[in-house]
């Protein structure tokens, strides 16, 4: 029994993104122990490898402040507004430099403060890892030491359930058979075992001493970013993890793309207005008793001054007063918003899945608005729309048709293919047995015939395993390279496992060689009837093709199994070509890949197998529901068409009524691509023109549909570009007709065809926003590719999982993730970046209009502490907390209504209508205020040029906030105190900020300026008057808008509202 | 590359072994907080701007305002104001003050004017100037608070008018103060050929908080050495604790009419309090219809920068002055909000109407 399970390895790699700078000869070599080769064998170049340190947190104490002041002042509107602050700083300007380094420090300083934790949290974690104990052995004895300070060629003990501190290759166990097993569920989740043996040679060393007079050298490749590819042995596939960093990255690149489509144009309008006051400052000023009449001299340097210089000096003097305009606050605020809104969606209850115990994750919050504005959601078949919970359901071989349970009630014909098919069913498969007890678990299994529990990374080698142990052969275990199966009669037959070709995506198929005790050696290979039936020589294949093709269109997953006997000769070889392939150091992958192509080949078919994949609940609705959000989708699967074409009709992507049409291999080769492209572009079209489009009710009955089917193969035939150079042209046909189908299925695709089918749609003229769903490793790519990726938390690993920008428990949560929390997050960051422009506007249009009052000097209208603080506390809240908590309808109204989803479809809030709108609100309101106010002072009032600006600065800040009070449809108790709160909170300041001769400013300008101001009955007069004008036309436009062209989700706003008031009406007339 | 790692999970190269015998992996629940914030179903008030809504909204707007308007235009009529540009009436005077080396020869001049009624209640006057830029920027901060709350300061922010070429300091320094307005203005009453100069008050115009808070003069035993060691800014004629040499409460820097010069205007075009009727003898309820005549000391230089000098009488309502742009503003928008209301419901109805019309 064995209780303790040590393993001696040995430190080979350890963290690889430190490694590899310093010399990069194509492999290193490494001295097992650091004994050094005996003198002079070779020339000895010691390598350098760094230590076993791990570092992934970005800053240390020391360089946290400048490189992070680096870092954010890369960012191209913070050093915008640090060279601003730097003019406030050389030259004089119109306003304190305090008015731009204030908000700057808040923004730098919460990123910062922000980022430091983050980093603090990676530190602490960095240390975790860092000093935990490591075993390893020196001078032949055990020595305890930190993690940090193992170094490459160190041999390490490891025990049981611990965890392995850099990468290692496996050199002995104290299992006899020099085996370990191994989950790599901190690399890509899956739990399942692997069994690692060690290196042959080693495999005999058992304790300390004994390992440590190993004298080894060690030749293997430089460490690589892309772990796929570095294998020493024949170890695991390891995750690739510079993956989520580039998906990262592209998010970053899109929802730039969305929400700053205004910011140059701002940017451009400030240097306008600056110029332009420029200019008309010098023309105003051409005539002398304006540039310097007696009462307003100049100082002495002033008057010496080179114009240009003088000129340019007032230039940058008004792009500082106009800056305001793009608020640095505005930066902190919408990535607070986003940062802050994606906690909704991984609270959310109806999101999280009770059986795994798993909620939705965020791993970008950059692309939340994304979610509202999908256009295409392309999907994965197994373990996304369907449960990836196999289950064998029947067997062919040689055309019969085996079902478990009835097989178990005895009617078996006995003849030799169906034995020879079950022991290929028994062997060919990387499964491993998880029993409970290793001694007592065999006798067990012997008697009541009860499984035991079977391990593997694919499901439907489990099913099959399982499948067979129902028909009579039970897989007991791999011991010393010897397969047992248990047959029929109870007896165990051994099979020396040779060879395992392992599966891959792109052959599809999978082979073992092993030798029987007769001495026989065969291959058994099992694999998708496309890879397979190329390969047959022999064997009942039209039969076991029909029946295959029935199990697919019944949207059953079909394996077809193959075998053939190899003569001592033949293996010799085979093997030889695999042993050079394995040992490659360069391109071992396409080598590998060109020998199985050799080895796998003139096979006998045996027969078939189905398992079925049930449907994810609620895959249907969910599809239904995305459909009439108008979002296409589309299905990308490996698999055969008819197997997924029956999918799709089970969840109800094609309907009963759906036009399907084929563009598939078997088609071109009846007519030419050309040919079939054209036609089907005209069936299309046909009805294009008669199509009416009701945005309202979703897809009408009486409009046809179309479904379309294309494989992998007919897709690289488009994709191919032509000779004659036209390249272009099938792709834009044959996005013409998807764009015409409601429905998409791709099957048979290789993960890397999806990813270019994504890329295809997502760079067509559209430029539609696209989705990618997936579970597997094989969705990774695609996942990459759109513009969001999701992936299913599911069984296949959480390798998609990681790599995705959001990650669900279940493809249902989709409908929930894009129609409702997509929605709600598209509402609310258009509203809080037009919101943000409007209220800017609002506040420095007024500034640009004095300038014409004041001589074009650049005078500022408000007090330094207005201009401070309008952004960063008087009307930043509000905004924000709209950003999070705006629900134009309810949650349950746009999930029963998918078409809602329509209303905000293409960017409708941001277009160029809507820009206009808030603009030419922001400009009339600021000509509201200004002139209201100028002429409410007009030989009135006799108050000075700050109790001008304080009033407009009063009308700005509650006019400003009331139109954010009227857009908010969703008011609760902290809306109510946000929005009443901030103004209280400005009159509050007013008072103070005016109440006091504050000893440290050099002026006291605002002096009691806002008391004075609320003791005229005049001004209060005139503030209330410039208020409701400036809501009016908002008011109105909402009002008439609403009346005339309401939107769906007006209407549905409406009726609601209306079934609400009749219910209370009702109630209240029955009492 | 390789910096580009961020996330912990990608860092854990780090395989997991793990006895098959034992291993049994247990999911940590996170199992979300189903509180009525995080599930985003707080309690809330969802209004919509329907029709029905805001109608009565319009309608009560346009109601208030129309009413206010009315008001407003009444009280806004009953203001009485007369004003008189004296620029080029004392065209001499105007001449003489080009040229700046003329500025200690006095100057004045008279302006005739007949009240056909009476003027009741508080008559104030002012001066007002025109295409005078007190909100140039270069002069609203050529000031010194600090020093004008009587502190001592080293350093100020008044350039071009700190100090004398000797380093004097002026008292006030600044281009505010250097410029402040030095016409005397005097009203008489011609009551039978005999001129009754109308009693003025010189206090109480200012803010009671600039003139007892934010004005100080520097402390010592009298104002004269409370200002030794500074000089009078270079445009004016006499120093600044000669500003009123009867009143003590209202000389040096507390001198009203210097404060009201120093709360600068909002535009070029604007008007400060001068003085106020003192309400005595024949004055109680305010100026009697007759002939009056301004007497001013002409001191002020306004051609220069081709401005405009005014003297103003005038009495206020509740609303202010005789502005009327309040009134009418509230008038006009008072009517747009019910011309809307109108239009809205109107809408309204026909919607309804094609709406039943559909549905028969």
């Amino acid at each position: 029994v064995f209780q303790r399970t040590e393993f001696h390895l040995l430190q080979i790699k350890n963290q690889f993104m430190c490694a590899g700078e310093e010399n990069w000869v194509d492999s290193r070599t490494v001295y097992v122990g650091h004994r050094e080769p005996p003198p002079g064998t070779e020339a000895y170049i010691p390598q350098r490898f760094p230590d076993n340190r791990i570092v992934s947190s970005k800053y240390t104490f020391w360089n946290f402040v400048p490189k992070n002041l680096f870092e954010q002042f890369r960012r191209i509107a913070n050093f915008y507004f640090l060279i601003i602050f730097l003019v406030q700083l050389i030259i004089d300007t119109p306003t304190s430099p305090v008015t731009s380094g204030l908000p700057l420090l808040f923004v730098i300083t919460v990123t910062a403060i922000k980022q430091g934790y983050e980093d603090w949290l990676r530190h602490k974690a960095d240390n975790a890892m860092n000093q935990c104990p490591v075993h390893f052995i020196q001078h032949g004895k055990l020595v305890r030491k930190q993690s940090r300070k193992l170094r490459v060629g160190d041999i390490v003990m490891v025990k049981e359930d611990e965890t392995f501190p850099c990468d290692l290759i496996f050199l002995s166990s104290s299992r006899g058979d020099g085996t370990c097993f191994v989950t790599t569920a901190s690399l890509d989740g899956e739990s399942s075992h692997k069994t690692y043996y060690a290196v042959q040679d080693t495999k005999a060393f058992h304790n300390e001493q004994e390992i440590d007079a190993l004298h080894a050298t060690i030749e293997c490749e430089q460490p690589q970013p892309d772990l796929y590819n570095y294998c020493f042995t024949k170890k695991s596939h390891n995750t690739n993890c510079l993956i989520p960093g580039v998906a990262i990255y592209t998010g970053m690149e899109t929802k730039m793309a969305l929400n700053y489509q205004a910011k140059s144009q701002k940017r451009s309008a400030v240097e306008n207005k600056a110029l332009i006051n420029t200019v008309l400052k010098y023309v105003w000023q051409s005539e002398p008793f304006r540039d310097e009449p007696w009462y307003n001299q100049k100082t002495e340097p002033e008057r010496k001054r080179n114009l240009f210089l003088r000129a340019f000096t007032d230039f940058l003097a008004f792009m500082v007063l106009f800056n305001y305009i793009i608020p640095v606050s505005m930066y902190v605020t919408v990535e607070m918003q986003k940062f802050l809104g994606s906690y909704f969606l991984t609270w959310d209850e109806e999101m999280f899945d009770e059986d795994t115990g798993e909620g939705p994750l965020v791993n970008t919050s950059d692309l939340n608005e994304e979610l509202g504005q999908i256009e295409y959601v392309f999907t994965d078949k197994t373990g996304t729309l369907t449960e990836n919970n196999m289950e064998f359901v029947e067997c062919c071989i040689e055309g019969h048709v085996y079902v478990p349970h009835v097989i178990c009630n005895g009617q078996i014909l006995h003849d030799c293919t169906e034995d020879l098919f079950f022991r290929a069913l028994c062997l060919c498969h990387t499964v491993q047995v998880k029993d409970d007890d290793s001694v007592d678990g065999l006798k067990k299994n012997q008697l009541s015939r009860r499984s035991c529990i079977y391990i593997s990374s694919s499901p439907d080698e489990v099913a099959l395993v399982e499948g067979i142990q129902r028909l009579g052969y039970t897989y007991l275990r791999l011991k010393d390279n010897f397969m047992e199966i248990l047959n029929r009669e109870n007896n165990i037959e051994k099979f020396e496992l040779l060879e395992v070709l392992s599966f891959d995506s792109v052959r599809r198929r999978m082979s073992v060689i092993v030798r029987s005790s007769t001495g026989d050696i065969f291959l058994f290979c099992k694999g998708a009837d496309s890879s397979i039936f190329p390969r047959v020589k022999e064997g009942k294949i039209d039969q076991i093709r029909s029946r295959v093709e029935r199990n697919a269109v019944e949207g059953l997953r079909t394996l077809c199994v193959a075998y053939k006997k190899l003569t001592a000769e033949e293996y010799s070889n085979a093997q030889k070509l695999l042993q050079n392939a394995k040992l490659a150091l360069q391109d071992r992958e396409k080598k590998l890949a060109e020998v199985y192509e050799k080895i796998e080949r003139d096979f006998i078919l045996l027969g078939a197998t189905a398992v079925e994949d049930r449907l994810q609940e609620k895959a249907a609705d969910t599809i239904e529901a995305l459909q009439k959000a108008g979002i296409k989708v589309w299905v990308l699967t490996g698999d055969k068409m008819e197997t997924a074409a029956a999918t799709c009709y089970a969840c109800k992507l094609f309907r009963r009524n759906t036009q399907i049409l084929e563009l598939t291999t078997k088609k071109i080769e009846e007519q030419s691509l050309h040919d079939v492209l054209f036609d089907l572009s005209k069936t299309v079209l046909r009805h294009n023109g008669s199509l009416t489009r009701d945005t309202f009710s979703g897809l009408s009955t009486d409009m046809q549909d179309y479904g379309l089917i294309i494989d992998g193969a007919a897709l690289s035939l488009i994709m191919k570009p032509r000779q004659d150079g036209s390249s272009g042209n099938y792709r834009e046909l044959f996005l013409e007709i998807c764009r015409n189908c409601s429905a998409v299925l791709c099957c048979r695709m290789a993960p890397l065809q999806k990813a270019q089918i994504v890329k295809l749609i997502k760079l067509s003229k559209e430029h539609p926003i696209t989705l990618a769903i997936g579970d597997g490793a094989n969705d990774v790519s695609m996942i990459l590719e759109a513009h969001v990726g999701i992936g299913i938390i599911g069984k296949e690993g959480r390798q998609a999982a990681r790599n995705s920008d959001y990650a669900i428990p279940k493809f249902k949560h989709l409908k929930k993730m894009l129609l409702v929390h997509g929605h709600f997050y598209y509402v609310r960051i258009s509203e809080l970046v037009q919101y943000f422009f409007y209220k800017n506007v609002c506040f420095i249009f007024p500034q640009f209009l004095y300038q014409f009052f004041c001589g074009f000097s650049q005078q500022t209208l408000y007090d330094t502490a207005y201009l401070t603080l309008y952004n960063i506390s008087f009307t930043s809240l509000p905004i924000l907390l709209y950003g999070l908590m705006e629900q134009h309808v309810s949650a349950d109204t746009l999930k029963r209504e998918p078409s809602l989803y329509r209303d905000v479809a293409k960017n409708a809030l941001l277009r160029w209508r809507a820009f206009i709108y808030w603009t030419f609100l922001g400009v009339f309101d600021a000509v509201v205020f200004f002139f209201g106010a100028y002429f409410l002072f007009d030989n009135t009032i006799m108050f000075g040029n700050w109790t001008f600006g304080t009033l407009v600065f009063t009308v700005l800040v509650f006019t400003v906030t009331l139109k954010l009070a009227l857009d908010t449809h969703y008011w609760t108790w902290i809306n109510h105190f946000m929005i009443w709160g901030s103004l209280v909170f400005y009159i509050i300041f007013s008072l103070l900020w005016g109440g006091i001769i504050w000893p440290f400013l050099n002026y006291q300008r605002m002096y009691y300026v806002f008391m004075q101001m609320l003791s005229s009955g005049p001004a209060w007069l005139g503030i209330i008057l410039l208020i409701t004008v400036s809501l009016l036309p908002d008011v109105l436009k909402k009002v008439l808008c609403r009346q005339l062209w309401p939107t769906a989700t007006e209407r549905i706003q409406v009726k609601y509202f209306f079934i609400v008031v009749s219910f209370f009406v009702s109630e209240v007339s029955n009492n | 590359r390789y910096s580009s790692f961020s996330r912990r999970q990608e860092l854990d190269t780090l395989t997991k072994v793990h006895n098959p015998l034992i291993g049994t992996k247990t999911h940590p629940s996170r199992c979300p907080d189903n509180s009525a914030f995080k599930q985003q179903k707080l309690p809330a008030w969802k209004p919509q701007l329907t029709p029905a809504t805001v109608l009565p909204s319009f309608f009560l707007t346009g109601a208030f305002c129309l009413a206010m308007g009315v008001c407003l235009i009444l009280s806004a009529n009953s203001v009485r104001e007369i004003q008189f540009d004296y620029s080029d009436k004392c065209s001499d005077c105007s001449k003489l003050r080009e040229n700046s080396s003329n500025w200690n020869k006095e100057c004045h001049c008279s302006v005739n004017f007949t009240l056909k009624e009476d003027i009741l209640g508080d008559v104030f006057m002012y001066y007002g100037l025109q295409n005078f830029y007190q909100n140039h920027r270069r002069y609203v901060i050529s000031r010194s608070d600090a020093q004008l709350l009587g502190r001592n300061v080293n350093k100020s922010y008044c350039a071009p008018f700190t100090t004398y070429h000797n380093g004097t300091p002026m008292a006030p320094c600044g281009a505010i103060a250097n410029s402040m307005f030095n016409d005397t203005i005097d009203l008489f009453y011609n009551l039978n050929s005999s001129a009754i100069q109308v009693p003025v008050l010189k206090t109480g115009n200012s803010w009671w908080t600039d003139k007892n808070v934010k004005f100080r003069n520097p402390k010592s035993y009298n104002l004269s050495s409370a200002f030794a060691g500074t000089a009078r800014p270079p445009y004016w004629h006499k120093p600044v604790y000669l500003l009123d040499k009867e009143d003590e409460r209202n000389n040096g820097y507390v001198n009203e009419d210097l404060i009201i010069w120093m709360r600068v205007s909002a535009f070029a075009t604007f008007r400060n309090l001068y003085r106020r009727v003192k309400r005595i003898r024949q004055f109680a309820d305010g100026l009697p219809a007759g002939n009056y005549t301004f007497r001013i000391s002409y001191n002020f230089p306004v051609t220069k920068f081709k401005g405009r000098k005014h003297v103003i009488l005038s009495t206020v309502a509740w609303s202010g002055g005789s502005n009327p742009f309040l009134g009418i503003a509230y008038v006009v928008s008072g009517t747009a909000a019910t011309l809307t209301g109108f239009v809205i419901t109107a809408i309204h109805l026909k919607l309804r109407k094609k709406k039943t019309f559909f549905q028969k």
